[in-house]
């Protein structure tokens, strides 16, 4: 569906399972014209781990240049849906397209940013090291980083603020400042599709509008931007764009638009309580999604787990 | 100075020197991973899992380190495999095959008609009889696996710090880990006639658990593990020479040793981070960047 256009989409049905695999037209159909212009498309997904389906007959298409809010409760399959995107997961059925082509082979084109409990950040790195990895997929496995590299990693750690800090080890960082060191290393890539996975989570105020900043330059540039959240004011200030899912798309279009109490209550069903026009997610903005098969999680005093 | 001269008159001691600082520098180049990953039982594993090789190269009458590469590469690989995809945790995936190659090596070892004492040297290690030819096998192997480090050592930290990171921006990051099971079942062969079996996941280890102690950076952390892998080799093999005591055991103990004192006195260590640690670890690093 074109994003502007809130609409609804199927419920989960109630024994998901593996499907037979569709053919190419029934796709074809089912996202008409936005195939052709958009930076990441994806016509009726279902994926998940094992036998359990995390997300079922995803179909979108995110035009460049969008900004774009991932909203929903926990175990919703935000995660999922980025990781799919990502080419760190694949779909059971359906199709997806990221810069026109399968996910992973753009993928020097595509910054990828985990959940922080992803990472081991008592790894003996420090911030700049951690930049200069968004380099190395376009040096190859010959060359050394050189002085464009320094270049582009000191022009990224200056955009998130942190150039200061550049000589410290991740692990002494507070949780806003590895987000914007992660940022910087999506910066750093160059790409033209980011894909965040929570990154304005448990940081505060001002990191958050930093971040939020720099990413909405980059849409402003024409590079397109997908981020998980839970914060659902961040999403509606920020975002132009909000995509609810709940295991399937509830809502997707313009941010004021598919975020009010209707199209909230069926994206978080009894995780949200309505008050007097202000709306509140009853759901742990610092709880992760439940980890996917092989992933280890990371927790100590700087992280927030 | 005659103690430090004297032995390098010798042939045999000379082979050992060199061997044991081989075996020094891989070990501390890929037990840097190894550290990093959390994996130190792997490498136990891979090294037991070698025994069959070594006796099976025996009784065909090759040499060892062919016999060993192709039973710890193999096991390594079906480390990586069996972990994958038989959805049983690694180290139980680990702990089966590690018990049962080994007794396999065992098996073999009974079936042959008297005592071997060669055999015996491969689980304790005894660097002072490795012949001319062993020695050519083993730096070849080493050298093998030093280059490979230095072609990838950007692909294998970004995918050992974050593997999700590294694998969406195009680095084949399954591809990867078998590749470092290999490198790690290699550095294994070259070491074991350095240290032996049972030794050798000190040699992987400890060198890089010391430079942990002393620096945050990761690749000064591979020089540091580098350097002390080396000093370890000659002073334990010295000490073992003068004292005339078992090579592989001493050339430990000094690693050991040199892990006690970074532990307690190091920059980041015990007693270091009581007194202020984190400016002594800072003020280091500072040193560290402006040279």
């Amino acid at each position: 569906m074109e994003p502007g256009h809130p609409s609804t989409a199927p419920v989960p049905s109630a024994h998901p399972g593996r499907q037979p695999v569709a053919h190419d037209h029934d796709h074809e159909l089912a996202a008409p014209h936005a195939h052709a212009h958009a930076d990441v498309w994806l016509s009726d997904v279902t994926a998940g781990y094992g036998s359990r389906a995390a997300l079922e007959h995803v179909t979108l298409a995110v035009e460049p240049g969008s900004l774009l809010a991932v909203v929903g409760p926990n175990g919703a399959g935000k995660s999922t849906l980025l990781k799919l995107m990502a080419g760190l997961a694949h779909p059971w059925t359906g199709r997806i397209e990221i810069l026109g082509a399968t996910p992973g082979r753009e993928a020097r084109r595509v910054a990828y940013v985990p959940q922080a409990e992803l990472v081991d950040w008592a790894f003996p790195v420090t911030v700049e090291d951690v930049v200069m990895m968004g380099r190395f997929p376009r040096l190859g496995s010959v060359r050394r980083p050189g002085a464009d590299d320094r270049r582009a990693v000191a022009g990224a750690l200056e955009q998130v603020r942190m150039d200061a800090h550049r000589r410290t080890q991740v692990g002494r960082l507070s949780g806003g400042q590895r987000r914007r060191v992660f940022l910087a290393r999506a910066l750093a890539a160059e790409p033209d599709v980011f894909l965040l996975d929570e990154p304005v989570t448990g940081i505060d105020a001002t990191t958050q509008e930093l971040l939020m900043d720099l990413l909405e330059a980059q849409a402003a540039r024409g590079k397109t931007v997908v981020a998980t959240t839970h914060d659902l004011a961040c999403a509606a200030q920020r975002f132009q764009q909000v995509l609810a899912i709940n295991r399937t798309v509830v809502a997707y279009g313009a941010s004021n638009l598919v975020l009010d109490a209707d199209v909230l209550a069926r994206a978080y069903g009894g995780h949200l309580l309505v008050l007097e026009g202000n709306t509140v997610v009853l759901d742990d903005a610092h709880h992760h999604d439940e980890a996917a098969p092989g992933e280890r999680h990371f927790h100590d005093n700087g992280g927030e787990g | 100075m005659d103690l430090v001269l004297e032995p390098l008159a010798l042939g045999f001691f000379v082979r050992a020197l060199i061997a044991s600082m081989m075996v020094g520098v891989v070990c501390a180049v890929v037990g840097t991973y190894v550290v990093l990953r959390g994996v130190a039982f792997i490498g136990d594993a891979i090294a037991h899992a070698a025994f069959p090789g070594v006796v099976a190269a025996f009784m065909l009458s090759i040499p060892f380190y062919i016999g060993a590469a192709i039973a710890a590469v193999g096991t390594a690989l079906a480390i990586g495999f069996v972990t994958k995809r038989a959805g049983i945790r690694q180290d139980t995936a680990i702990g089966v095959l590690f018990a049962g190659t080994f007794a396999f090596g065992v098996f073999l070892f009974s079936t042959i008609d008297g005592y071997v004492a060669d055999l015996f040297s491969f689980l304790l290690g005894n660097v002072l009889a490795i012949s001319a030819e062993d020695l050519v096998g083993l730096l070849l192997l080493g050298i093998l696996v030093l280059v490979i480090v230095a072609l990838l050592w950007k692909e294998l930290l970004y995918a050992t710090f974050d593997p999700l990171g590294a694998a969406a921006s195009g680095i084949r990051v399954g591809r990867l880990e078998y590749l470092f099971l290999a490198l790690v079942a290699l550095t294994i062969v070259v070491s074991l006639q350095a240290v032996g079996i049972i030794l050798v996941v000190a040699m992987l280890v400890t060198p890089a658990a010391t430079a942990q102690m002393l620096t945050v950076r990761f690749t000064r952390l591979m020089v540091v593990a580098a350097l002390i892998g080396i000093a370890s080799s000659v002073l334990g093999l010295y000490l073992s020479y003068w004292l005339d005591v078992a090579s592989g055991a001493t050339i430990v103990l000094v690693q050991t040793g040199l892990f006690v004192i970074a532990l307690v006195l190091g920059p980041r260590g015990v007693l270091g981070r009581r007194r202020s640690g984190q400016a002594v670890a800072d003020a280091l690093d500072e040193a560290a960047v402006a040279t």
